[in-house]
């Protein structure tokens, strides 16, 4: 889809993120408080609504503070996307609970859904909850706005085989970049790596290097991820990385112990690992600046 | 008429979802046997079968799902939210 006001037809309610593409660099943390008009969206992930484990008792708790901290923001961003695992076990309370705190966001809200939101292969629940509105049959969708074209890929499905995107959606994503220039900032939003970050630990797509291909002719993309419950970066040719913190737990560094599991902090050290992210977009690179919870 | 007796499965297996791994890996029954799944981990897991026989959906922390296999066979099955765990039911002859 291709449209200025695509916010009004797929965001589910509203909040926002803060990305700034600039010329400089990617990936280069600005203040946001000098920068806050350029404040392009926010990226909040990984909140497993119904969790309740020591890694972190009221994941309920933190994900309204993020929520808060966004919409206390002076200018706020054009919209918030959610990048999966909203919920922990997919029922439909775990889902109401977090529309419940999701919907108090001032900004619009986009959401793509994590492992744990489609248990059972269950997309029809999801979508009812919290699907992209005009979004293709598969849940994928693309938008441009402000000189930056905007790409949702669903990477959940078919996880016995470390997450697959299938031939339907590759094919809709080739025919949706044949629309783009080269030059033409590209932001693609996942829940699970697209590159093989960690596949001792499920973290990466076997497909994604199908996507990655299409995309490396451009001049300037960034790729927004989930799942891993922490700060990766990854540069390979034009195309940077960035997997983000959790409104819930960490996760351990990769290969760190034999499997990844919730990492438990002690309380006071909790909130320095988890939070949302700001993201500005001036003419070409993603600024993304941090924002833990403590 | 005539009637058909189903008798209670007097045999249950446990498997110990515990790290990330399906413990044992692999269990060996016969037909009519139980299979009972415990959640050790402060994630979620699921027993998934391979070729959709069966599907535990999410297993909580301590969460508990038994399973009767009828059938002889070989039972392959990993958990949606962790693709690196895989187990495996042998359903083996008739029982004793």
């Amino acid at each position: 889809m291709k449209r200025n006001d695509f916010l009004s037809h797929v965001a589910w309610t509203g909040s926002g993120i803060a990305y700034a593409l600039s010329g400089a660099g990617i990936f280069t943390g600005r203040a946001l408080a000098d920068a806050a008009p350029a404040t392009q969206f926010v990226q909040i992930s990984d909140s497993h609504i119904g969790f309740h484990q020591a890694a972190n008792p009221d994941v309920s708790a933190t994900l309204k503070a993020s929520v808060d901290a966004i919409n206390a923001m002076a200018v706020q961003p054009k919209f918030v996307v959610h990048t999966g695992d909203i919920t922990h076990l997919s029922t439909q309370q775990q889902f109401d609970d977090a529309r419940a705190i999701l919907s108090q966001l001032r900004a619009p809200l986009i959401a793509l859904p994590g492992e744990h939101d489609v248990l059972g292969s269950d997309f029809k629940t999801y979508r009812a909850n919290f699907g992209i509105k005009d979004a293709e049959d598969g849940g994928w969708a693309s938008w441009d706005d402000g000189g930056v074209h905007y790409i949702v890929l669903i990477n959940v499905f078919n996880f016995e085989k470390m997450g697959l995107m299938g031939s339907d959606q590759l094919a809709w994503l080739k025919k949706d970049l044949q629309s783009q220039y080269q030059q033409t900032p590209i932001v693609v939003f996942t829940h699970v790596p697209l590159y093989a970050l960690f596949p001792q630990w499920g973290w990466t797509t076997q497909d994604g290097a199908s996507a990655l291909a299409m995309l490396a002719g451009f001049d300037h993309v960034t790729i927004l991820n989930g799942h891993i419950h922490q700060i990766v970066t990854h540069v390979d040719g034009n195309i940077h990385f960035a997997s983000a913190n959790a409104t819930a737990y960490p996760q351990l560094r990769p290969g760190t112990a034999p499997n990844p599991g919730p990492l438990t902090l002690p309380p006071d050290q909790l909130l320095h690992a988890i939070g949302y992210r700001t993201v500005r977009l001036d003419s070409g690179v993603a600024g993304i600046e941090e924002h833990p919870l403590g | 008429m005539k009637q058909i007796f189903l008798s209670l499965a007097l045999v249950l297996v446990t498997v110990h979802l515990h790290n990330d791994a399906y413990m044992p890996q692999t269990v060996t029954i016969h037909p009519g046997d139980s299979v009972r799944f415990i959640n050790d981990d402060d994630d979620a897991h699921t027993v998934t079968s391979t070729d959709g026989w069966f599907d535990s959906k999410g297993l909580d922390t301590n969460g508990t799902w038994v399973h009767t296999f009828l059938k002889a066979g070989v039972y392959r099955y990993f958990c949606e939210l962790h693709p690196f765990m895989k187990g495996t039911v042998i359903v083996k002859g008739v029982h004793a």
